[in-house]
């Protein structure tokens, strides 16, 4: 009936779920809510929506499990982590588990409309402190690093740096004279790097949820 | 006659375990008559040659006084420091013995004298050890002492135990040689060695259950006081909070700030604090970010990457910093990104705010805040400051400053 973006929201707190719903009910469809982990595996994979809000710290597990019951059965489902933790473990363990982006709950409703549709582009979305984080993580022994996963070459590192200060992908295009499709190749490759390199820092980080 | 444990002033005498030499006798005993502890130490020496008598005085007044535990934790330190001392002095209680002994007309030098005097000696070590306040938590199978027994077991005493439990056995072994033949005394031993362990083996469900008493408890109290803790975080800060927001509800930029406030003591404390603001260069910007977010109601996001050792160059960055936040904060309004950069060459903050911007050569006379506590301060400890601003895209600040450690360029 619609052309807009179907939504399923997964947080336990009914007031950042009515939140969230208000300022994103305009632009797009929000199909689901659930509050729990097992309530929301029914939901997302009952609905197939295009994007889902992620709270990290779910009831009867976190955003790790509803990742792992999903993504094999909800393939064209994309995840944005949305938390208010900031413990470097929870947002690289999600990630890791296959969330495409993490934002704070303190986000602005333009700049979470902006973050779900570029989710839903397929892009990734990085808030200065994920970017930080990877910078923390990729830094040190980088030249060491044999595995080109491993690594991140300049340009991935001056887009991470930008993006660390508080820059939007229109503001690091500009500055770095490039078009914004070119920072979120950049962005993305990051991501990529991000869930699938073996980094100790990244295991370390990883292990520290139990979930290496 | 109500309540047992309330504390009894003076002038009961007690065993200090502060100052003792051996079970702490003689400095009860000193501080009980106000005399000094040497004076005592030396008149129990004196009578042990007396006949003995300063050693069954002395045994006498150990089975009497109680215990006086107080300030062991805090001296666990000094009391470690003299061990060696105290040993001395137990060794000499044992030579006393034997003098005892010998007064009482036994030959101290026959063959089974000094084999007894060993094995005193040696479940002597053994019971120092596992002293006092240990016994006490023993028989009391678990409760209160379960702390102090959890470190006493542990470490340095250990070697002592072994050392006391090889002379116990090799005066038995001297004394059953000394009496009979070898073979005789390999039987004697075995014969005791199935006694001990059929004792052992009697007594290993009691030790056992009270090890695991004790260390349950331990869990439990270890558990109680981390919830403690967080009540007691809650309670204090962030009631308090809620309190104060309930009060100024009428005036949102003070909610905001209150709830800005509060929001970032209760992350940095639920997310493992970056360190010491006063020692490290990470919770050090950290903090003045927080402070600078208090004073003039902004938002304030903070991201480090890499940290340090605070030392003067670092120290005068992260005051460089304080001051562009403050003037990101009076001027750009809204939010204030900080980035901060750690590597072991040379360190970088970037504050950026969002606000009009402004260009170097017209800062208005109340900005020049910025020429001299930011720019200034940065050349002087051998830094630099960039400042750009657009009128569309705020200002920006960059600080660098190269690491002193590594100064070589």
């Amino acid at each position: 009936m619609s052309t807009k973006l179907r939504l399923v929201l997964v947080d336990d707190h009914a007031m950042v779920r009515a939140g969230v719903r208000a300022e994103l009910g305009d632009a797009y469809d929000i199909v689901g809510e659930a509050a729990d982990v097992d309530e929301a595996i029914t939901v997302i994979i009952r609905e197939q929506p295009d994007v889902v809000l992620l709270d990290v710290h779910l009831p009867g597990g976190d955003a790790r499990a509803v990742l792992d019951g999903c993504l094999a059965t909800a393939p064209h489902t994309s995840f944005l982590a949305l938390s208010v933790s900031d413990a470097p473990e929870d947002v690289v363990a999600t990630v890791r588990g296959g969330a495409r982006g993490y934002v704070t709950k303190a986000i602005s409703g333009p700049e979470l409309r902006e973050a779900v549709q570029r989710i839903a582009d397929g892009d990734a979305v990085f808030s200065p402190r994920l970017a930080g984080f990877v910078l923390d993580a990729f830094s040190g022994a980088a030249a060491e690093q044999d595995d080109e996963l491993d690594r991140l070459t300049p340009r991935e590192l001056e887009v991470m740096r930008l993006i660390a200060r508080g820059y939007t992908y229109k503001e690091v295009a500009s500055e770095l004279v490039l078009s914004i499709k070119t920072v979120e190749t950049h962005v993305s490759a990051v991501l990529r790097k991000l869930q699938l390199s073996d980094r100790r820092e990244l295991a370390r980080w990883a292990a520290g949820r139990g979930m290496v | 006659m109500a309540d047992v444990s309330i504390p009894y002033p003076a002038p009961r005498a007690t065993r200090p375990v502060r100052g003792r030499a051996v079970a702490g006798v003689a400095a009860g005993l000193a501080q009980n008559v106000h005399l000094p502890v040497w004076l005592v130490r030396t008149v129990f020496v004196i009578l042990a040659f007396a006949g003995g008598m300063g050693i069954v005085l002395y045994a006498a007044f150990w089975a009497v006084l109680p215990l006086d535990a107080q300030g062991t934790d805090a001296d666990t330190a000094s009391a470690r420091s003299s061990d060696t001392a105290r040993l001395l002095a137990l060794a000499a209680v044992v030579v006393g013995i034997g003098l005892l002994l010998a007064a009482l007309g036994v030959n101290v030098a026959s063959g089974a004298v000094i084999p007894v005097i060993v094995a005193v000696f040696g479940a002597a070590l053994i019971w120092r050890q596992t002293d006092d306040e240990q016994r006490d938590a023993w028989s009391r199978a678990a409760g209160r002492a379960a702390r102090q027994t959890a470190g006493t077991t542990a470490g340095a005493g250990r070697w002592r135990i072994v050392i006391g439990i090889g002379l116990v056995v090799l005066a038995m072994i001297a004394l059953l040689a000394s009496r009979t033949s070898p073979l005789e005394a390999v039987q004697g031993l075995a014969v005791a060695l199935l006694i001990f362990g059929g004792i052992a083996l009697v007594a290993f469900p009691w030790i056992y259950r009270a090890w695991r008493e004790q260390s349950e408890q331990r869990r439990a109290l270890i558990h109680s006081e981390e919830r403690a803790e967080i009540a007691a975080h809650v309670h204090d800060s962030v009631l308090q909070t809620l309190t104060l927001i309930q009060r100024f509800s009428g005036d949102p930029a003070e909610v905001a700030r209150l709830a800005r406030t509060e929001e970032r003591n209760l992350r940095g404390w639920l997310y493992a604090p970056t360190g010491d603001p006063d020692r490290t260069f990470a919770a050090a910007l950290e903090r003045d970010a927080a402070s600078v977010e208090g004073d003039y109601s902004a938002s304030i996001d903070v991201v480090t990457v890499g940290d340090a050792v605070l030392d003067g160059a670092l120290g005068a960055l992260v005051a460089a910093a304080r001051e562009a936040m403050v003037n990101a904060a009076k001027h750009g309004g809204g939010l204030v990104s900080v980035y901060a950069e750690c590597r072991s060459e040379v360190a970088d903050v970037f504050v950026r705010d969002r606000g009009p911007g402004f260009a170097l050569d017209e800062i208005p006379a109340d900005r020049l805040g910025v020429r001299e506590s930011v720019i200034g301060r940065m050349e002087r400890n051998g830094g630099t400051a960039t400042l750009r601003s657009t009128p569309t895209s705020g200002t920006e600040v960059h600080l660098r400053m190269p690491r002193a450690t590594e100064a070589t360029t």
